[in-house]
């Protein structure tokens, strides 16, 4: 393309804006983080910088609700992003390797159906059908809902993963005689690898992260972490709390990170 | 060589061509059983008696819809009027959405052509920046914000400080702090189409458009936003469609006068009131608006495709 004069790009008080942009986006978290180590007993006035309120989350009088909230959230995820992750490749390797079908359309619409419905009507339709079923709501409801609306987001990264890998490659290793099994998992899946790794990783924050569809199919007792917050939240915010969700929201953009430059090295193939 | 490029194994690849039914079988399993289907038991329970402690009571009924609309009188033997209580609560959904919607729009569409000008090897990165909040717990986010924007909360400390004002901005509890919780929930959304359309746009068309002496704002209001009218569309529906029916934003910054469809439908399955029928119905009114607003953009992105065609 002609190279196009810069200053006919660029307008003024855009790139103020963007600023501004990010000031907002950051700004909350910035600040909660601050005053996650503030030593005072108030949320409101700064005493000095200490790390009691990261002890009382361990230690102190809330600290068994938070374990046991933190265990829940994190087996969740972690089958719930293992499950969906599997689930999601073989839906894209029909997808994409399957050539022109007519459930095609409808499949895709299928797969991202959870990213369509607002959140609240799947969570009170997963609540309905688990009550309809005379399923007793607890542990194993959460988990396997979460796999299902995990599906889509690691779906997503892996099917546009596919898309960009030729399949002359598992041609030609099937022309040497590899099964096609052997073609899957020597050729099709480490190529796959970074695709697959950024789907799980987003599969287990939006797991780690649901409030909505979690608060109601989750039973009396069962907590996860963003319903134990949510829950000490509605009687004012606590210190301890800041606390928490500093470290959650960590936990949270060291994942985004590692997905971010997984997916990056593979665009240098 | 370019044509199997182009492919890039996407639309021709069939190697899996006799297995697709199997592979496809667990999302299809999954996404049925538990999400499809509910979504089908829940347009069942709508039309089903209420059971007073929660629940229902197998007996059709068209109860849950008639509440919804029409006043009957406190025992039902009245002739019915029209009933503005929960249409007002819908009204008011659709109004903040827009409101949030236009802010994200108003502060997204500059974000996002900022980045989309920058050079080719920084906009990752940017664009990195701006969508690492939406991966952060939207609970968090929101509590976050209800704690920045407090009556003594750090930021009227700040305007205090610098003698901007002398008492605090009640922003907590009130409609536009509803608007600033959805606007912050949904803002790569609005951000990354609209971005990704601003990327392709030809700025030789701009280029054009200055050497026949129109203004920067002139080319811009009528070169490029008709050029990435489909993103700025997309972002819209992203951020409103979400916006719509949810529960956290009303719930943490509204307080109880700025009560939204997601806090109507929660309560009939977690608080008080518990009318399973009733909730049910109005999650199925949402989706139906929901699902008009998404089909309408379909058809115009398709409008699109065909006119870039």
């Amino acid at each position: 393309m002609a190279h196009v004069n810069e200053n006919i790009k660029t307008y003024k008080g855009f790139r103020a804006i963007t600023l501004l942009c990010l000031v907002v986006l950051y700004a909350p978290l910035v600040i909660v983080t601050i005053y996650s180590f503030n030593a005072s007993q108030s949320i409101t006035n700064w005493e000095g910088l200490s790390f009691r309120w990261y002890a009382d989350v361990f230690t102190g009088p809330e600290s068994a609700k938070f374990k046991s909230a933190a265990f829940n959230s994190f087996t969740i995820a972690i089958m719930a992003a293992t499950a969906s992750t599997m689930i999601a490749t073989l839906a894209a390797t029909a997808m994409v390797r399957g050539g022109q079908f007519k459930m095609r359309t409808v499949s895709f619409g299928l797969i991202s159906l959870p990213l369509m419905v607002p959140e609240i009507v799947t969570a009170v339709a997963t609540l309905i059908f688990f009550n309809a079923i005379g399923f007793t709501r607890g542990y194993l409801t959460i988990l396997v809902a979460h796999v299902a609306f995990c599906i889509p987001f690691a779906y997503l990264p892996i099917s546009a993963r596919m898309q960009g890998i030729e399949d002359s490659f598992e041609q030609a290793a099937m022309d040497l005689y590899a099964t096609r099994r052997q073609a899957f998992t020597k050729i099709l899946m480490p190529l796959m690898a970074p695709g697959i790794i950024s789907g799980f990783l987003l599969a287990f924050i939006v797991s780690l992260d649901d409030f909505i569809i979690t608060n109601f199919v989750k039973g009396a007792g069962v907590e996860t972490l963003p319903t134990a917050i949510f829950g000490s939240v509605k009687q004012g915010i606590k210190p301890n709390i800041m606390a928490i969700s500093t470290m959650l929201l960590s936990v949270s953009i060291v994942m985004v990170t590692i997905s971010y430059f997984v997916s990056k090295s593979d665009s240098t193939k | 060589m370019a044509a199997g490029a182009a492919s890039g194994g996407s639309a021709r690849a069939d190697t899996y061509k006799d297995a697709r039914g199997w592979l496809l079988l667990p999302s299809w399993a999954v996404l049925g059983i538990f999400v499809l289907g509910p979504v089908c038991m829940m347009l069942i329970y709508s039309f089903l008696t209420k059971e007073f402690r929660g629940g229902v009571i197998w007996e059709p009924s068209l109860a849950a819809y008639d509440q919804f609309f029409f006043d009957r009188g406190l025992f039902g033997d009245e002739p019915p009027k029209l009933e503005w209580t929960y249409i007002t609560i819908f009204w008011r959904s659709i109004w903040q959405a827009g409101a949030a919607t236009l802010l994200s729009l108003l502060i997204g569409f500059p974000t996002a052509y900022f980045i989309a000008t920058r050079p080719e090897n920084v906009r990752p990165v940017w664009v990195f920046l701006i969508t690492i909040p939406y991966w952060v717990n939207l609970l968090i986010r929101t509590v976050s914000m209800k704690f920045l924007l407090r009556d003594q909360g750090p930021l009227n400390d700040f305007l205090i400080g610098t003698g901007l004002i002398d008492s605090p901005i009640h922003i907590v509890n009130t409609n536009f702090a509803v608007q600033l919780g959805l606007f912050y929930s949904y803002l790569p959304f609005m951000v990354l189409p609209i971005y990704a359309a601003v990327e392709r746009y030809n700025f030789s068309l701009s280029e054009a458009a200055a050497d026949l002496y129109a203004s920067k704002w002139t080319t811009l209001r009528r070169i490029v936003l008709p050029a990435v009218k489909p993103g700025v569309v997309a972002g819209c529906i992203l951020v409103f469609v979400p916006s719509m029916g949810s529960f956290l934003a009303p719930d943490l910054l509204g307080g109880a006068k700025n009560f939204m469809i997601g806090s109507l439908i929660e309560e009939q399955f977690k608080g008080n009131a518990g009318n399973w029928p009733f909730g049910a119905a109005a999650s199925m009114i949402l989706l139906t608006m929901v699902l008009i607003i998404l089909m309408f953009s379909a058809r115009q992105q398709a409008k699109a495709d065909k006119a870039g065609g």
